[in-house]
């Protein structure tokens, strides 16, 4: 395994305010993710593992605390700045997939392609590549409703690494698939961080999908219970 | 760096049925505008088409239009040995002495009365005006009471066809035949001897003269020899710029026009406004992907702008291709400048037309600004839990 962080979490607190009632999603949260890890983070429902992934992947604000990644304070970046730094940093994996519905899975996975400096060409090339990793190259022209939902999801996975980005987050990935596409799914994830030398953090629930992680981290109730 | 602009186009038709409803809405409104507005165009178009570069119109100082101008015998006999204008083969000057009267005609659709413009001419006078042809029967004898009405007076006023008789005052005229103005202000009048045009509604002097020049760089010269004569109390210009000026009535139709497209629009902007946010409300996590694949603020609200004006722009087209089977419809109106019915036609021009699209973008911009600034100001979190 290799032993340098590419996130480094430091006292992290999450706090939302729900009307008068202020709900501690996360506390005082301490992390160290090592560079090519397949991480999972378990939990029961309400634990803020999904919290914690979505302030690593820059599109949640920690209430106090620090989270690097690859050496970027994301807490610290405006919006701006945070989008740009998520097109160029992240791939995210989302339970429903969140294809865009009125795209080809091709034109899909080329969308944050699209923010890069890259020519048509070029990207048509790495769009294709991308497909191909994930075993869908002939079905690029398909709508995502022509699809079905482990290709959908391997579609989104095409997506989040289109941008050859170091960290792939994945928030419960085979949440709404069967269990034979929920294994592709999760090879596909794994051969990413084999393959390509990918961090690869996932958030799941089922002991089964995160035996395919190379570490495991608890939380329960904001708190880590195993890290 | 914007959304691509297939994904903006998609979406507009993913949701069909509001989108019908939306661009049939914008389609109408922008319809009323360009029809209206044609109005205008046309009534301008027919003064704007009439005249001769080289033609001088002359009439009294003061007067709005020839019917309430008065030129005398003497003023006419002065005017047409002046040395800046053009004589023709035989030495005679082209000058035209008119005489322009309002006569009071029934419609031929029983719905009243209206005032025509009688021209009595000189057959110089209609040498001078070479875009009037006739189309039907034969040109009026001097020294009988004979016409020739405008086909377009024709097809609007009852016993104006060939062999017709019209009747005003004590005077009973026969139409002989029928002319086309070339879509001037002549296809607005009924024409007949000018001699015989001042016996019948018993005038002494002319309405005005039209006059040649030999060079058209001596029109200012023979204009200000005309004028600086304070007891004539005449004034010239051009032909082309006289009848330039007769537009005042399209300026209340422009007027209305107006009124009508902004009070209508008021409504296709809440319709617009409507399909927008549903489509904002439909696809709130569909826009926190796109933020968290890197897409900024302004991107998302460019993207929701851009579907907005794709939707009111195919309701611009729409609504001048709704307009386009009335181009060249042959309507009339009462003139304010000569107080008579004149004949024109709705004119869709391409500037017009662009003019209707424009309108429709202004309204899909307007309709789609706030929805956009709420897709774009939503929380990626939240977005991405919508259901």
């Amino acid at each position: 395994m290799a032993t340098e962080p590419i996130v480094t979490i430091r006292n992290l607190t999450k706090v939302y305010a729900q009307g008068e009632i202020q709900v501690t999603a996360l506390h005082e949260v301490s992390l160290d993710i090592a560079a090519g890890e397949f991480m999972t983070l378990m939990g029961p429902s309400g634990s803020g593992k999904s919290t914690l992934l979505h302030i690593i992947a820059g599109i949640d604000r920690p209430t106090r605390g620090e989270c690097h990644v690859q050496g970027v304070d994301v807490a610290r970046l405006n919006e701006t700045e945070l989008a740009d730094w998520r097109n160029q940093n992240v791939g995210f994996v989302f339970q429903t997939f969140n294809l865009i519905p009125v795209l080809t899975a091709f034109e899909n996975v080329e969308l944050p392609l699209l923010l890069t400096q890259l020519g048509r060409k070029e990207r048509r090339r790495q769009v294709a590549a991308a497909l191909d990793l994930v075993g869908l190259a002939d079905r690029m022209h398909h709508l995502p409703k022509q699809l079905s939902g482990g290709q959908e999801q391997r579609v989104a996975i095409a997506r989040a690494l289109v941008t050859d980005p170091n960290l792939i987050v994945a928030d419960e990935p085979t949440g709404n698939l069967d269990a034979h596409s929920a294994e592709d799914v999760l090879r596909a994830l794994q051969a990413l961080r084999r393959d390509a030398g990918k961090t690869v953090i996932m958030v799941t629930h089922d002991p089964k999908a995160a035996a395919f992680g190379s570490r495991s981290v608890h939380l329960e109730k904001g708190e880590l219970t195993n890290a | 760096m914007a959304l691509p602009l297939k994904y903006n186009f998609r979406n507009v038709f993913v949701r069909w049925r509001a989108t019908l409803a939306t661009v049939t809405g914008i389609a109408l409104v922008v319809a009323v505008f360009v029809l209206v507005q044609s109005l205008a165009v046309g009534l301008e178009k027919a003064s704007q088409n009439t005249g001769d570069p080289r033609n001088v119109m002359v009439a009294r100082k003061g007067s709005t239009a020839e019917s309430s101008s008065q030129v005398t015998r003497e003023q006419s006999r002065n005017i047409l040995y002046l040395p800046e204008i053009a004589r023709d083969a035989r030495g005679r000057p082209l000058v035209s002495a008119d005489v322009v009267i309002l006569v009071n005609l029934p419609r031929r659709d029983g719905t009243g009365e209206a005032n025509v413009t009688v021209r009595g001419v000189t057959p110089m006078g209609m040498d001078l005006r070479p875009q009037v042809t006739l189309t039907h029967g034969r040109w009026f004898n001097p020294g009988r009471r004979e016409a020739v009405v405008s086909q377009k007076v024709a097809r609007r006023f009852a016993h104006c066809d060939v062999g017709g008789r019209i009747r005003t005052g004590g005077t009973e005229l026969t139409i002989v035949g029928w002319m086309d103005g070339d879509n001037s202000a002549f296809d607005s009048e009924v024409w007949m001897d000018a001699d015989e045009a001042r016996s019948a509604f018993d005038r002494d002097n002319y309405s005005s003269l039209l006059v040649r020049v030999a060079d058209t760089n001596q029109m200012a010269a023979l204009a200000k020899r005309i004028e600086s004569d304070k007891r004539a109390s005449l004034r010239a210009e051009p032909e082309i710029a006289y009848y330039s000026a007769q537009t005042r009535t399209a300026g209340p139709i422009r007027i209305l026009g107006n009124f009508l497209a902004t009070t209508m629009s008021i409504g296709a902007i809440f319709a617009a406004m409507n399909t927008m946010y549903a489509s904002v409300g439909a696809r709130t996590r569909e826009i926190g992907t796109l933020r968290v694949l890197g897409y900024r603020r302004r991107s998302v609200l460019l993207g929701f702008i851009i579907e907005g004006v794709i939707l009111a722009g195919l309701g611009g087209l729409l609504g001048c291709m709704l307009a386009l089977p009335m181009h060249g419809y042959s309507t009339g109106t009462l003139s304010f400048d000569s107080f008579s019915e004149v004949v024109f036609q709705f004119r869709i021009t391409p500037w017009l037309a662009a003019q209707g699209v424009i309108f429709a973008i202004a309204v899909g911009f307007l309709g789609s600004l706030l929805p956009a600034v709420r897709a774009a100001r939503l929380p990626v979190i939240s977005a991405l839990k919508a259901v």
